[in-house]
């Protein structure tokens, strides 16, 4: 850190956002985004195994999968989509406000984003409590008894089969989850920086990239909404 | 500052080794080269310890009675040799140690992009070895480095969840050392650098670094549904509850066969720049070379379920992964046969570190010839689950990954650590090495053949003879690893300085000091030649008094 910084106070046009082995602030933003992008990839893959498992038990289990997924709520799966589609708007708008040396306005967006992450957590909590007072769970004290199958009112669902579905349910979405609380935690950092007034209109890649991360984070989501919830919802 | 030492003239350079001092200056240093020796000294330590297991597995198989250890301790002897090799030595070898220290030099940069994180990723990898660790001296783990479901989810009652975290934690190491090459290699080349004049150590890195990216992510989500199953009985690859193992065995081979690749490409990527600088020519077909290791890493990803031809996947399947299998050795092979060409009338020293490079060639080419036997089904019907596999893996990871790092290790040592290494004790090492693991391997693969299965701890008395030469070579082999390590050791403090080219080797890296400094070149450079001139350099040099090595 000493080498960078001594470097930097030797640089005739000094800028403290240039770190020594970069050429220029371009290339420096060019790498940043380009690294952004590439842990996406892997984010993909990651999140892919999941997807992966999923596809192929929902095959196996078409119907019992069908059953489980009715029990979970989807008004407020729903209420957590346009929550989250609202947030990336907030971070789009707080990139602009960047561009653009809004500062307050930056501060502003950048909490209600943040606001809205909470508000999805919170919201997961309320499913995550319903679940567990219903005993879907997985584990010694799961029960899944007697549910019809959608479109077969005359057949019930294995409940072993349906364990799967809340396995890969609740995988699926903790990970989620998790990925929102990193996020909640780049989102605070960011925050600190625009509170100190560290971006202007030439540099703001630290925005980008953590809304690059923000934006992944919702794509996911809206995968996992209609595989988790919506599947058989016709009557 | 430390300039004022340049006035006295006995006090060596300026360079990253003697710029600072201290332990904090190792242990927080973003400096690729400082790094790159953090993963040195971390990965040759789990290298003896995997080496360790390795001894006791041929210890116990010098007779036919299971009579030195256990069947459990023998279970985790070469679960725990397996998952410390490939996952704590291989895989961050080449990449870790060597493409750290060279891949900004050879592009003319001063640092990878992100150095922070470089430094972030070698925490991962000791947080990991130190789980890993814990693990093993606390029980071990006894489930084979495959990890395979039901038995690690169900059924064995060892640290199975500890040692999945920790190849879970030390496997984001290695996607972030991914990451930052391919980063590094697209935006940080100096002026001049294209990519058709990337060194091949270059082209073989990327191409690793894409299957560390793609790849790892996969076998980590695999490890957290392991842990996630054993530890609370979710069911997902447990038949008893409607799950299936053959999942698990699917995602688990999705890293782990591209993972071979992760292995053995960096090792390629250092024959190349060996077999040129010793053979002094161009590479031949150097595009072919290049792109052959990035049809490596995407054929890679397409060939995993042939390790799953007796696990009960459909015969449709098991034909088209067969014949994957056998497309991924055409660009093996067009390696094989362009450096063969390269060394077709060219002026070929034996250097130590060309000795392991001819070794790599044979051992290598066998390697990947009875991959083929493996790739047929019938064959593989056969031989699976043999010591015929067990041969042919090693012959591919040891006989070509390890020989690679080692010839890489000696040719790049001058650049390393400043000092020359005694030749005639290296190239002494490096033929005990090549005759200790053929003594060790080639009799696996008669043993396979004659139907010894592996991962058992006593076999039939007249498999004894092939056993008793595996052992045999593997206490020799055991000495040629240990040469380097002292000799090199030795050197640090007895050897000769070493010249900035003491090879007369093309590529950047051989134009800045030896050690270099901490941003490697004293200015910017700008490349206006191709890869590998060695007709430029060699006419260049016609007058001069070789460099001896």
């Amino acid at each position: 850190m000493s080498d960078s910084q001594a470097i930097a106070v030797d640089g005739e046009t000094h800028n403290p956002a240039l770190l020594h082995h970069f050429a220029e602030p371009q290339q420096q933003r060019d790498a940043a985004s380009l690294g952004m992008w590439i842990f996406l990839a892997t984010e993909v893959m990651f999140f892919g195994g999941l997807f992966c498992a999923y596809l192929i038990y929902r095959l196996k289990y078409f119907g019992d999968f069908g059953a489980a997924s009715k029990s979970i709520d989807a008004a407020l799966g729903g209420t957590n989509t346009a929550v989250l589609i609202c947030s990336s708007l907030t971070v789009v708008l707080a990139i602009w406000a960047a561009q653009t040396s809004r500062r307050v306005l930056l501060i502003a967006m950048l909490v209600l984003t943040m606001l809205f992450g909470l508000a999805f957590l919170g919201i997961k909590g309320v499913e995550y409590y319903d679940k567990f007072v219903e005993h879907h769970i997985p584990g010694a004290s799961f029960s899944f008894e007697h549910v019809p199958i959608p479109g077969h009112p005359d057949q019930h669902a294995n409940p072993q089969h349906a364990e799967i579905f809340f396995a890969l349910y609740f995988v699926m979405t903790g990970l989620h989850a998790l990925h929102m609380v990193v996020g909640l935690g780049i989102f605070t950092w960011l925050l600190w920086m625009a509170w100190r007034g560290r971006f202007t209109p030439e540099y703001y890649t630290p925005l980008e990239i953590g809304g690059l991360y923000w934006h992944f984070v919702d794509i996911v989501w809206i995968y996992l909404f209609p595989l988790l919830y919506l599947i058989d919802r016709h009557p | 500052m430390a300039m004022a030492t340049t006035t006295v003239p006995t006090v060596e350079r300026e360079n990253y080794l003697n710029k600072h001092y201290g332990v904090s200056s190792w242990l927080l240093t973003t400096d690729h080269k400082r790094i790159a020796l953090l993963y040195l000294i971390s990965i040759t330590f789990f290298f003896f310890i995997g080496g360790f297991f390795a001894l006791l597995i041929r210890l116990e198989l010098l007779t036919p009675a299971g009579d030195l250890v256990q069947a459990d301790t023998y279970n985790k002897l070469f679960t725990q040799h397996g998952q410390v090799m490939v996952f704590f030595f291989l895989i961050p070898s080449i990449p870790a140690v060597l493409g750290n220290f060279l891949v900004p030099m050879m592009i003319g940069a001063k640092d990878l992009a992100f150095p922070r994180i470089n430094l972030l990723s070698w925490y991962l990898y000791i947080i990991g070895g130190v789980m890993m660790l814990h693990c093993m001296l606390t029980g071990g783990v006894d489930t084979g480095w495959t990890f395979y479901v039901p038995f690690s989810t169900a059924f064995s009652n060892t640290k199975v969840i500890e040692a999945g975290l920790a190849i879970f934690v030390v496997g984001f190491s290695s996607i972030l050392t991914g990451l930052n090459f391919i980063v590094t290699i697209h935006r940080m080349r100096a002026p001049g650098m294209t990519w058709s004049r990337l060194p091949l150590f270059i082209w073989a890195h990327y191409a690793t670094s894409i299957i560390q990216i793609l790849g790892t992510p996969v076998i980590a989500i695999t490890l957290v549904l392991v842990v996630a199953e054993r530890a609370l009985h979710l069911g997902i690859f447990d038949p008893k509850l409607g799950g299936d193992p053959l999942l698990f065995q699917h995602l688990f081979w999705f890293y782990s066969h591209p993972a071979v690749y992760i292995m053995i490409l960096p090792s390629m990527g250092i024959i190349s720049e060996i077999i040129a600088c010793f053979a002094r020519k161009r590479i031949f077909g150097y595009g072919f070379v290049a792109l052959s290791s990035i049809a490596i890493a995407v054929f890679g990803f397409l060939v995993w379920a042939h390790h799953m031809f007796v696990a009960g996947i459909s015969v449709y399947a098991a034909l088209v992964f067969s014949l994957l299998s056998y497309a991924v050795a055409v660009p093996s092979a067009v390696k094989v046969f362009n450096w063969t060409a390269t060394l077709y009338k060219g002026s070929i020293r034996y250097d130590a570190p060309m000795l392991y490079a001819f070794g790599f060639l044979g051992l290598f080419t066998i390697g990947g010839l009875t991959g083929l036997f493996l790739a047929c089904l019938g064959v593989d019907m056969h031989v699976h689950d043999t010591y015929f596999v067990i041969a042919h893996f090693h012959y591919i990871m040891v006989g070509g990954a390890v020989m690679g790092y080692l010839g890489g290790m000696h040719f790049w040592w001058p650049k390393i650590s400043g000092k020359l290494y005694p030749e005639g004790w290296a190239r002494l090492a490096a033929l005990i090495v090549f005759i200790g693991f053929n003594l060790t391997f080639f009799p696996q693969f008669i043993l396979g053949y004659v139907g010894m299965p592996r991962r058992y701890y006593q076999y039939p008395p007249e498999f004894q003879v092939l056993n008793v030469l595996s052992t045999a070579g593997a206490t020799v082999l055991g000495v040629g690893y240990l040469l380097p390590m002292i000799y090199f050791l030795w050197s640090m403090r007895y050897g000769k300085p070493a010249p900035d080219n003491p090879w007369n080797a093309a590529g950047l890296e051989w134009k800045t000091a030896s050690p270099p400094t901490t941003y490697n070149f004293e200015e910017e450079p700008v490349v206006t030649w191709e890869a590998y001139n060695y007709d430029e350099i060699d006419a260049e040099h016609k007058q001069e008094v070789p460099v001896v090595g």
